[in-house]
């Protein structure tokens, strides 16, 4: 069940978008990858609207004390196996945000994550790359 | 009876998190509770933490759409403090990447509120001519988006001679497709129904509740950094204010793609009469006192304020965004109604929640302040001191 499950993943992966406190760069990014000059739904990739459909889970943003429980219950509701992709600087580490009060941290403390795609956005073409390392790790 | 439909915070209509009830009855959207704060990442707190450099790296983090605009006002606010003033040319290519954003921002909305109507081939026309922009900011600034353009005293970076044809060629293809888009949304009887007389914010609303920027020239009401307090260039170049009076969605999106036409305009003027000379006035130190810095952001007007004690870093910052008092007046555009309309009127007014969250407001029970009320409550409260002072 389980191989067959991960085969599914791999050929065309559905995604969930979770913007924890983004600064919507990289969400947008996520979106620009749709459009014409990338379009990702060539090879099956489509954003879909609840966690529940989702092969993969595309984080965004840093963590903060109000959002962890939300986001900790997306990802409870992400059918397991399921792919976590942390996109952009701030899903990979606070960096800059680490002195603040209410930013506790990068998801990697709460979440299993599978692949850091760093970059302040991340260009769309290393979005695209990551994925597919993702999917080929699988 | 009424029912309440949550949206949110996770929610597909909108990449940032944000927290909608809806109270309806029926169909109708009787009420609005607006709950925000997912987004809360306290950059005026890290702000005193960092050197007066090091701040615009970060003010540019608060939104990655009006990534030009939050250093441009804090840069303004500093150069407020320190009484610099930049040198032409370098004041020159901060407009130019100005309106650039704005016309990259206009697109962005334009784009997610076809997709909201359920024009998907709206959002992908759209964006795919918001990309060749995007490579123009990566060909000027190394980046395409964060541009980290704006730097106390002037600007990080030169725009190149060579690079100047690249623009213009940029611009005549937007200038023809912007006709384009306008023709084809002012056109469409589809697009005109659902946008037409929906989401109405009266002039009367859009002043008590303070609305800043598009939201504010849909409702006709005249507000415009550039126009009442210009900096930089804008007084420069010659451009005209696009208002409307319907207040309607379709109102707003009339004033965005007219203002792309317009910030098409500025840019070209700029290129044109850009002088010539250094970028940057060296500046050692800051010296104690206060500084303000606004500029109209394609969402509304920003509002930097700096303090500074002489030292390296400020002492305060603080930033008020457009979207806070747009989002507000979600409560009155949406109240009546239904419930298909309430995405694209929530959508209406360019919400951008990061841009939002550097404060909380607390409302307790059912209680709701308009400028009015507040006023009131004010005056109230003077008249109880003097009454106090009187004994």
């Amino acid at each position: 069940m389980g191989n067959a499950k991960l085969w599914g993943l791999k050929k065309s992966p559905w995604v969930f978008h979770v913007a924890a406190a983004p600064c919507n760069n990289c969400d947008i990014e996520i979106l620009d990858i749709l459009t014409p000059r990338w379009d990702v739904e060539r090879f099956g990739i489509v954003l879909v609207g609840s966690p529940r459909h989702a092969d993969a889970l595309l984080v965004t943003g840093v963590l903060n004390r109000k959002n962890l429980p939300r986001v900790l219950e997306v990802y409870r509701q992400t059918p397991k196996p399921c792919l976590v992709i942390a996109i952009g600087a701030c899903a990979c580490h606070p960096n800059i945000f680490q002195p603040s009060y209410n930013v506790i941290g990068p998801y990697d403390k709460y979440i299993p994550v599978d692949v850091y795609i760093p970059g302040c956005p991340p260009k769309p073409e290393a979005i695209i790359l990551g994925v597919v390392k993702a999917l080929q790790r699988l | 009876m009424r029912r309440v439909v949550p949206i949110g915070p996770y929610h597909p209509l909108q990449e940032e998190p944000e927290f909608f009830k809806l109270i309806v009855e029926g169909e109708k959207v009787v009420d609005l509770e607006i709950n925000i704060g997912y987004n809360h990442r306290g950059h005026e707190f890290i702000s005193p933490t960092l050197t007066w450099d090091q701040v615009p790296f970060l003010v540019e983090r608060i939104c990655g759409i009006c990534s030009d605009s939050h250093p441009y006002a804090y840069v303004l606010a500093v150069e407020d403090c320190a009484h610099v003033t930049p040198p032409p040319r370098s004041q020159y290519i901060r407009t130019i990447i100005g309106e650039l954003e704005r016309i990259h921002s206009h697109y962005l909305w334009l784009g997610l509120a076809g997709h909201f109507i359920g024009y998907n081939t709206v959002w992908m026309w759209v964006w795919r001519y918001r990309e060749p922009l995007l490579d123009l900011f990566e060909l000027i600034m190394g980046n395409r988006n964060h541009y980290a353009i704006n730097k106390i005293g002037g600007a990080r970076r030169d725009i190149r001679k060579e690079d100047f044809p690249k623009i213009e060629k940029y611009l005549d293809l937007l200038e023809e497709k912007n006709a384009m888009f306008t023709k084809a949304i002012l056109d469409d009887p589809v697009i005109r129904a659902r946008l037409e007389d929906v989401g109405v914010l009266s002039k009367e609303d859009a002043i008590a509740y303070a609305v800043t920027g598009p939201t504010a020239r849909g409702s006709g009401y005249a507000i415009d950094v550039r126009k009442d307090d210009p900096y930089d260039a804008y007084d420069k170049v010659d451009w005209n204010e696009i208002v409307f009076e319907e207040g309607d969605v379709l109102a707003k999106a009339k004033v965005r793609l007219l203002e792309c036409d317009e910030s098409i305009k500025i840019v070209r003027q700029c290129l044109k009469n850009m002088p010539e000379g250094s970028i940057e006035t060296r500046v050692d130190e800051i010296p104690p006192g206060e500084g303000i810095g606004r500029h109209e952001a394609p969402r509304g007007e920003v509002f930097h304020y700096v303090r500074s004690n002489g030292s390296n870093m400020p002492v305060r910052h603080k930033v008020r965004a457009p979207s806070f008092m747009n989002i507000a007046s979600n409560v009155v555009a949406v109240r009546g109604y239904s419930i298909a309309d309430a995405a694209l009127v929530l959508a209406s007014v360019d919400p951008c929640y990061c841009c939002t969250e550097r404060t909380f407001v607390y409302q307790s029970g059912k209680k709701k302040y308009s400028g009015q009320d507040l006023l009131k409550l004010s005056w109230e409260k003077t008249e109880k001191l003097k009454r106090r002072y009187k004994k």
